[in-house]
């Protein structure tokens, strides 16, 4: 069973399995990171073999169910892969899933490369098999969003198992088993951390055997180092593709005899502080550099130019002026993401931004396409935390501030994830709220995937649409309207509406987003244009720019959303048929 | 053979297929290939890249600063932002077509690309700027640029793989309807890049 919830780099995973052989697996796009976990929990307790995916941020979300999980164990094999994104990329948080293992007591592998990934899985489940366990792959995004050559059995078939055996003594969580595995699992890794002592991703390339130096890196900084290493074979690296639980008896062999030890790897210092722990109890006199001593840097991802700085001054060589910094490339124009031309989600901003022109507003945003809504010039996105916290934290500011229209914007995808409680909770707690849902049809964001509204599944089955409406209804919404975002007229009027009303209210902004329809229409630009820019300060639409101060839509881009021929106060702009 | 080749532009602009066809036809040559995206916050409208490494002693996914051989390049700022991966000798081929982010529309600030493809060209002996609307209007879509731009480095004997290989990796990548004019776009950019390599 394969089940995970979009979020990059993690997506692909799902994906890929999508379009190879999959007979006999059941893959889904689960509405949550939970749920997916939870799922692929009961397939891993009948025996069969299980994967689970997400991003990091998503590990959070099922960081329930994992916990207790870890607890209880598996029969079969069960692999969760966690993307972790420094820089963050696209990411909330730069947070280190390996701890997240640490924290939960079970084995994590971190892969160096697309290959290493490849051939971890397999022994993730062969581990997790053996010692009843859930493990963890980190892959990060460098690794993640990397090629190279593979080779996979396609007749690969999934094992068969027997089934569900029902044991309350050993299914059911309560204090006692609680108790009685805390202890053996304890017990459990300590067994862990010698076996991976001889793990075959747990290496060491020995340069000149008496020196006093080594180098630990872990996942991708692995790779980094070993660009270093090719013009610097002398230096001793090792590889740790276990952060935990940690194979101390491997680190000790390397330890001893050493002077000084640096410690390559991003997001938190695990290994690191794992080193100290073992210098500490082995009382050897070795000096451990990396983080925390300031030697590597706390945030952000490293590279090669990075590592071969830090391997540079760690090793007292003065670095070659390989690359000569430029400094008079000319000032170059920033690129910030935006919403797409002809997105629904700008109409939907632009409506309540006209609607609430002389009322004070909060603007809840969340996770999605829509965050963009936050850029100049349409700036409605004035919080936005995490997955469904725009409609929470609306109901927040309805409570703080009874005065101001708080407004919550939610994407269909983000509705289904973790949107629902949020509007109990509010209608519960009488809060004046106006939810907006951006409906187009599609998790944008993470590349298009299906939903429960979409009608398909990844069992290539059409299901029923589940009706967001419907959701609404039955929870009892206090107003419930339905407007096309790219009718300007008719979202102000939804708005407006909404806004003259107490308690819990609902639109939902319906249109696809322009990714997965094709559009046959295009706007162009008449006689009558003044080039007043009026179209370009309001809306920020990307197919529109000015010319040496003539006003311009880009064909290429331009899907005929007509938003700019609504607000065009010289009429300047028609609506064409494509071709 | 060592080869490191960058791609650079903006989302939508197909840089992805020029990557995974330059991969693949390296590989059907048998060599070892390794290639990432960076492609941002998701890529709406965004900076995005490939980074295309052939070679056996390869390990970091992308390009390590100073070390590109070949940069194809879809817009002329991105050329520049990317240019810390290039080697100082190393090629680029330009397209001078700028894609204007809106906050210079809305402030204005004049960013037409000539300023750096101008910076190019003062700085990099072997730059070849082509302009993307020009050149793909005989196939009615600048789409067709990312086959076109493959073309123009098969052309200049800059791609370090051969034309035939790349042509059987389009006719087995693109969708059926589409090859013959693929091929065409291919046989133009190949055209423009002898072209170059003769004056
Ligand atoms: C807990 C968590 N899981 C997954 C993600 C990744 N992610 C970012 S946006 C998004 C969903 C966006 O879909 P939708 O709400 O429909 O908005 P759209 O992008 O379509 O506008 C997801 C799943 C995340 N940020 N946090
Ligand atoms: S991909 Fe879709 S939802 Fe995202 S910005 Fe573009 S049109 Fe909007």
């Amino acid at each position: 069973m394969v089940a995970g919830y979009p979020g990059t780099p993690s997506t692909e995973i799902i994906e890929t399995i999508f379009h190879v052989p999959h007979d006999g697996v059941h893959l889904e796009w689960s509405v949550n990171e939970k749920a997916a976990m939870e799922v692929c929990a009961s397939a891993s307790y009948a025996g069969f073999r299980s994967l689970v995916t997400m991003k990091q941020v998503g590990l959070n979300v099922a960081s329930d169910p994992l916990m207790s999980l870890a607890y209880v164990g598996v029969k079969g094999g069960m692999v969760i892969v966690v993307a972790d994104d420094p820089g963050p990329i696209s990411s909330q948080t730069e947070q280190d899933t390996r701890r997240f293992a640490s924290f939960a007591r079970i084995p994590v592998f971190d892969p160096a490369s697309p290959e290493q990934a490849f051939l971890m899985v397999q022994d993730a489940f062969s581990l997790s098999e053996q010692y009843h366990t859930p493990v963890i792959l980190r892959p990060t995004t460098r690794v993640c969003h990397g090629y190279a050559a593979i080779e996979f059995d396609e007749h690969y078939a999934p094992k068969s198992a027997e089934g569900f055996i029902k044991d309350s003594s050993k299914w059911v969580i309560f204090p006692k088993l609680s108790l009685r595995n805390h202890e053996l699992i304890e017990k459990r890794n300590v067994q862990l951390a010698t076996e991976l002592s001889h793990y075959r991703f747990n290496t060491v390339l020995e340069g000149n055997r008496q020196a006093r130096r080594a180098v630990f890196a872990s996942g991708i900084s692995y790779s980094y180092a070993r660009e270093y290493q090719q013009e610097h074979q002398e230096m001793t690296l090792v590889q740790l593709g276990t952060a935990f639980p940690f194979p101390e008896e491997f680190a000790l062999q390397i330890l001893s005899g050493r002077d000084e030890v640096l410690c390559l790897e991003e997001l938190s210092p695990l290994v690191e502080e794992a080193l100290l722990r073992t210098a500490g109890r082995h009382q050897l006199k070795v000096t451990i550099r990396g983080k925390l001593s300031g030697d590597v840097p706390h945030a952000g991802e490293l590279n090669v130019r990075l590592c071969a700085q830090i391997l540079d001054r760690f090793y007292g060589r003065v670095a070659p002026q390989a690359i000569a910094c430029r400094s008079d490339l000319p000032a170059l124009p920033q690129r910030p993401p935006v919403l797409c031309a002809g997105c629904p989600h700008r109409g939907a901003f632009y409506a309540v931004k006209v609607a609430m022109k002389k009322q004070k507003a909060y603007y809840c945003g969340d996770i999605g396409c829509y965050t963009l809504g936050n850029a100049q010039p349409l700036d409605m996105v004035d919080t936005c935390l995490c997955m469904g916290a725009g409609i929470t934290m609306a109901q927040g500011f309805s409570h703080t501030d009874p005065e101001a229209v708080s407004f919550a914007f939610i994407g269909d995808s983000t509705f289904f994830a973790s949107g629902i409680t949020g509007i109990v909770n509010a209608i519960y707690n009488e809060a004046n709220i106006i939810v907006c849902i951006l409906d187009n049809a599609t998790t944008a964001m993470t590349g298009h995937q299906p939903h429960p509204g979409t009608g398909f599944n990844l069992m290539g089955s059409y299901v029923d649409k589940l009706k967001i409406e419907k959701i609404l209804e039955g929870l009892g919404v206090a107003k419930l309207e339905i407007v096309d975002p790219n009718d300007l007229k008719a979202s102000v009027a939804a708005v407006k509406a909404c806004a003259k009303l107490r308690g819990v209210k609902a639109i939902i902004f319906r249109s696809p987003c322009i990714s997965i329809v094709k559009s046959k229409e295009k706007c162009v630009i008449n006689a009558k244009c003044k080039n007043c820019g009026i179209c370009i300060k309001k809306l920020g639409c990307p197919a529109i720019s000015m010319d040496h101060g003539q006003t311009v839509i880009d064909e290429s881009l331009c899907v005929g959303c007509t938003l700019c021929s609504q607000i065009c106060p010289h009429r300047a702009i028609e609506k064409v048929q494509h071709g | 053979m060592d080869r490191n080749i960058l791609i650079c532009g903006v989302g939508g602009q197909g840089t992805v297929l020029s990557s995974k066809l330059i991969a693949s036809a390296f590989m059907a040559d048998g060599e070892v290939v390794h290639s990432a995206e960076t492609i941002g916050m998701a890529q709406r409208g965004g900076s995005v890249t490939s980074h295309i490494r052939v070679g056996r002693a390869v390990f970091s996914p992308l390009i390590p600063e100073g070390r590109g051989d070949l940069m194809l390049s879809f817009e002329p700022a991105e050329a520049v932002r990317n240019l810390n991966y290039l080697k100082a000798d190393g090629i680029v081929i330009v397209n001078s077509h700028p894609v204007k982010p809106i906050t210079e529309s809305l402030k204005e600030t004049g960013y037409d690309g000539s300023e750096m493809t101008a910076y190019l060209q003062q700085h990099y002996l072997q730059t070849y700027v082509v302009d993307s609307h020009e050149i793909c209007r005989p196939f009615g879509s600048v789409k067709f640029f990312n086959i076109i731009m493959l073309g123009i480095a098969c052309g200049l004997g800059a791609l370090g793989v051969a034309q035939s290989l790349v042509v059987a990796e389009i006719e087995k990548k693109v969708k059926e309807k589409f090859v013959e004019v693929n091929k065409q776009a291919f046989a133009a950019g190949v055209k423009l890049g002898e072209n170059y390599a003769t004056n």
